[in-house]
C-alpha cells in the first residue's frame, strides 16, 4: 500500500498505463495534423482520430458519425445546451433541468436566462433523482431541451433517465444527459437510454485531461446545433480546431479498456465501496448515506459523519485525497447546493465527505481508510461540544443558535 | 488548503481540550457559533476569587482554523484577569495563525467565545452574590 491513498475518483481519475501507451506516438512520430489531406502524415491522424471515434461509439451503442470530439464535458455540456437553444429558438424558448446538475449544465442554463430563455430547475427526491413524472409535468409547447444528468457527481445517485428519455420523444423535445460520471462504470446505449445528447470525458474514465466527446443523435431525429466554436469547421462543423489527436487517442483507448473490462471493474470497485462502507458504519454511530441506497454510482458513497464538521475530517484524513460536501473550503461557507436539494439539513451538510472508490484501489487501501476515518471521527467528537451535547440528550435542534 | 504551520500545530495538539462543571460558580461556558454555519465553539474558563482566570477548557465542532483559534486562546487567557482576556481581538488570534481572509470567521468566533464566557460568569457571580446576600438577609431577619 502506498500513501497518500486516492480517493476522490469522481474528481478525476488515474490514466491507465495502456491509454498512455497508446497516445505516446501521436505526441511525438505521428505529429500530423488530422485535418491535413495531402500528405501520410495528416493520414495517420486522421486514421487514428477515426478509430477513437469507433471506440467511444462502441461504448455507447452510437455510431461513430455521432460522435463530436471536444475539450471535455464543459465544452460538450456548453454545446449541447448552447447549440440546441440556439437553432430550436423560433420553436420555443423554455429548457428543463435539475436543481443537482453540474455547474457546467447549471451555470449554461443561467446564461441563456439572461439571454431571454425560461429555465426550469426540477427539484429532486430525498435520494437525489430527478422523477420521470416531473419532467412530464415541466414540458411546456414552448421547450425544446431537457438536460438531466445520468450520475450525480457529489451522491452518485443514478437517474431513471431512459424513462426521461421515453417522456421527451414522446412530447418531440431533445434530451440530453450529461453522462460523465457513468459512462464506462455502468452499461449505457443511446438507444436504450433514448438520449439524444450525450456529454462524455475521458479523464473519468482513466483517460487523460482535457478530451471529451458530445454524441449527437444523427437519426430519429436528427439534432441540430449551431456551433460555439467557428474556424476551419472539424468536426462536421459543431467544432472547429485543431484536433487534440493524442488525447482523441487516448479517449478511445479509455472507452475501449472501460468496455472490455466493465463487468469486472463493476464488480471490483462495488465491493471495494461496499467494504468501506459496512467497515464505517459497523464501528460508527450516527453516521449517515447520502444519496440514493440502491441506484447508485458503484465507487460513490457520501456519508454524513454527524457532530463533526466536514474540513476539519479532510484535513486528519491528511494521507487519504476525498472531498468535502462542506463548501467551507471555498469563500462561501454555504454547503452543498446538491445536500441541500436532497434536504440534508445544513448542519449535517457541514458533516459530509465524499469518498470516490476507483478500480486502482485495493482492500488494503479500502482497510486503511476505514480504520483512519473511524479513529479521526472519534477524536474529532471527542472535541465537538455538539457531540457532547447530543450523548447528554440534548436535542441540539432545540437550541437557539445565534447565525454568523 | 494550505494550513499554517501553527494551525496544523493547535490542530493535531489542541491545548485545553475538555469541559469543565458548567454549575460550578467558578466556572463561566461561552457557546457560540451554530451547527448550521458548520461552527459551534464552547469556551469555559475558571476564575479565582481574585478574578483571574486559572485555567480553561474548549470544544468545537468547526474547520481547522476554528479548532486552533479556540485552542489558542484557552492558552491566552490563562493567567489573565477577565477584563484582559475581555481585550483580546480576533485580528490578534487571525494574525497568530495566519488564517487566510476566508478564515477569519473562526478568529471572530474565538473572540465571541471568550466574551460570551466572561458575560456568563460575571451573570453568574452577581446572582451568587444575590443569593449570598438573600440568605444573610434572611438569616438577620430572623
Amino acid at each position: 500500500m502506498k500513501l497518500p491513498i486516492y480517493m476522490d475518483n469522481h474528481a478525476t481519475t488515474p490514466m491507465d498505463p495502456r491509454v498512455l501507451d497508446a497516445m505516446l506516438p501521436y505526441f511525438t512520430d505521428q505529429f500530423g495534423n488530422a485535418a491535413s489531406r495531402s500528405h501520410v502524415f495528416g493520414w495517420r491522424s486522421e486514421e487514428a482520430v477515426e478509430d477513437a471515434r469507433e471506440q467511444v461509439a462502441n461504448l455507447i451503442g452510437a455510431s461513430s458519425k455521432e460522435i463530436v470530439f471536444t475539450s471535455g464535458a464543459t465544452e460538450s455540456d456548453n454545446l449541447a445546451i448552447k447549440g440546441v437553444a440556439a437553432f430550436y429558438r423560433s420553436k420555443g424558448n423554455h429548457i428543463i433541468t435539475s436543481a443537482v446538475e453540474h455547474k457546467a449544465v447549471l451555470d449554461t442554463c443561467k446564461v441563456l436566462e439572461k439571454q431571454g430563455h425560461q429555465v426550469t430547475y426540477l427539484p429532486v427526491t430525498r435520494e437525489g433523482q430527478v422523477t420521470p413524472e416531473s419532467v412530464a409535468q415541466a414540458i411546456t409547447a414552448q421547450t425544446t431541451l431537457v438536460s438531466i444528468m445520468w450520475v450525480n457527481n457529489e451522491i452518485g445517485t443514478v437517474n431513471d433517465i431512459a424513462a426521461i428519455g421515453g417522456i421527451c420523444k414522446e412530447r418531440g423535445v431533445i434530451f440530453h444527459t450529461d453522462a460523465v460520471q457513468g459512462v464506462g462504470r455502468l452499461s449505457f446505449h443511446v438507444d436504450e437510454m433514448k438520449a439524444d445528447l450525450v456529454s462524455i470525458t475521458a479523464h473519468k474514465m482513466y483517460g487523460p485531461k482535457g478530451v471529451g466527446a458530445l454524441y449527437v443523435r444523427r437519426r430519429n431525429p436528427r439534432v441540430r446545433l449551431v456551433q460555439q466554436m467557428d474556424g476551419g469547421g472539424h468536426e462536421r462543423g459543431m467544432r472547429s480546431g485543431t484536433l487534440n489527436v493524442p488525447g482523441i487517442v487516448g479517449l478511445g483507448r479509455a472507452a475501449e479498456l472501460a468496455r472490455l473490462e466493465m463487468d469486472e471493474n463493476l464488480a471490483k470497485v462495488t465491493a471495494l465501496r461496499d467494504r468501506l462502507h459496512t467497515g464505517i458504519t459497523r464501528q460508527l454511530k450516527d453516521v449517515f448515506l447520502n444519496g440514493h441506497p440502491t441506484h447508485r454510482h458503484p465507487g460513490n458513497l457520501n456519508l454524513s459523519f454527524a457532530y463533526v464538521e466536514g474540513e476539519s475530517l479532510l484535513m486528519a484524513l491528511k494521507d487519504v485525497a476525498v472531498s468535502s460536501g462542506s463548501a467551507c473550503t471555498s469563500a462561501s461557507l454555504e454547503p452543498s447546493y446538491v445536500l441541500r436539494a436532497i434536504g440534508v439539513g445544513e448542519d449535517l451538510a457541514h458533516t459530509s465527505i465524499r469518498f470516490g472508490v476507483g478500480r486502482f484501489n485495493t482492500e488494503q487501501d479500502v482497510d486503511y481508510v476505514i480504520n483512519l476515518v473511524v479513529d479521526k471521527v472519534n477524536r474529532l467528537r471527542e472535541m465537538s461540544p455538539l457531540w457532547e451535547m447530543a450523548q447528554e440528550g440534548i436535542d441540539i435542534g432545540s437550541i437557539q443558535w445565534a447565525a454568523h | 488548503m494550505a494550513y499554517s504551520e501553527k494551525v496544523v500545530e493547535h490542530y493535531e495538539n489542541p491545548k485545553n481540550v475538555g469541559s469543565f462543571d458548567k454549575n460550578d460558580p467558578s466556572v463561566g461556558t461561552g457557546l457560540v457559533g451554530a451547527p448550521a454555519c458548520g461552527d459551534v465553539m464552547r469556551l469555559q474558563l475558571r476564575v479565582n476569587q481574585a478574578g483571574v482566570i486559572e485555567d480553561a477548557r474548549f470544544k468545537t465542532f468547526g474547520c481547522g482554523s476554528a479548532i486552533a483559534s479556540s485552542s489558542l486562546v484557552t492558552e491566552w487567557v490563562k493567567g489573565r484577569t477577565l477584563d484582559e482576556a475581555a481585550q483580546i481581538k480576533n485580528t490578534t488570534i487571525a494574525q497568530e495563525l495566519g488564517l487566510p481572509p476566508v478564515k477569519i470567521h473562526c478568529s471572530v468566533l474565538a473572540e465571541d467565545a471568550i466574551k460570551a464566557a466572561i458575560a456568563d460568569y460575571r451573570k453568574k457571580s452577581v446572582l451568587q452574590i444575590a443569593a449570598d446576600t438573600a440568605v444573610s438577609e434572611a438569616s438577620a431577619a430572623l
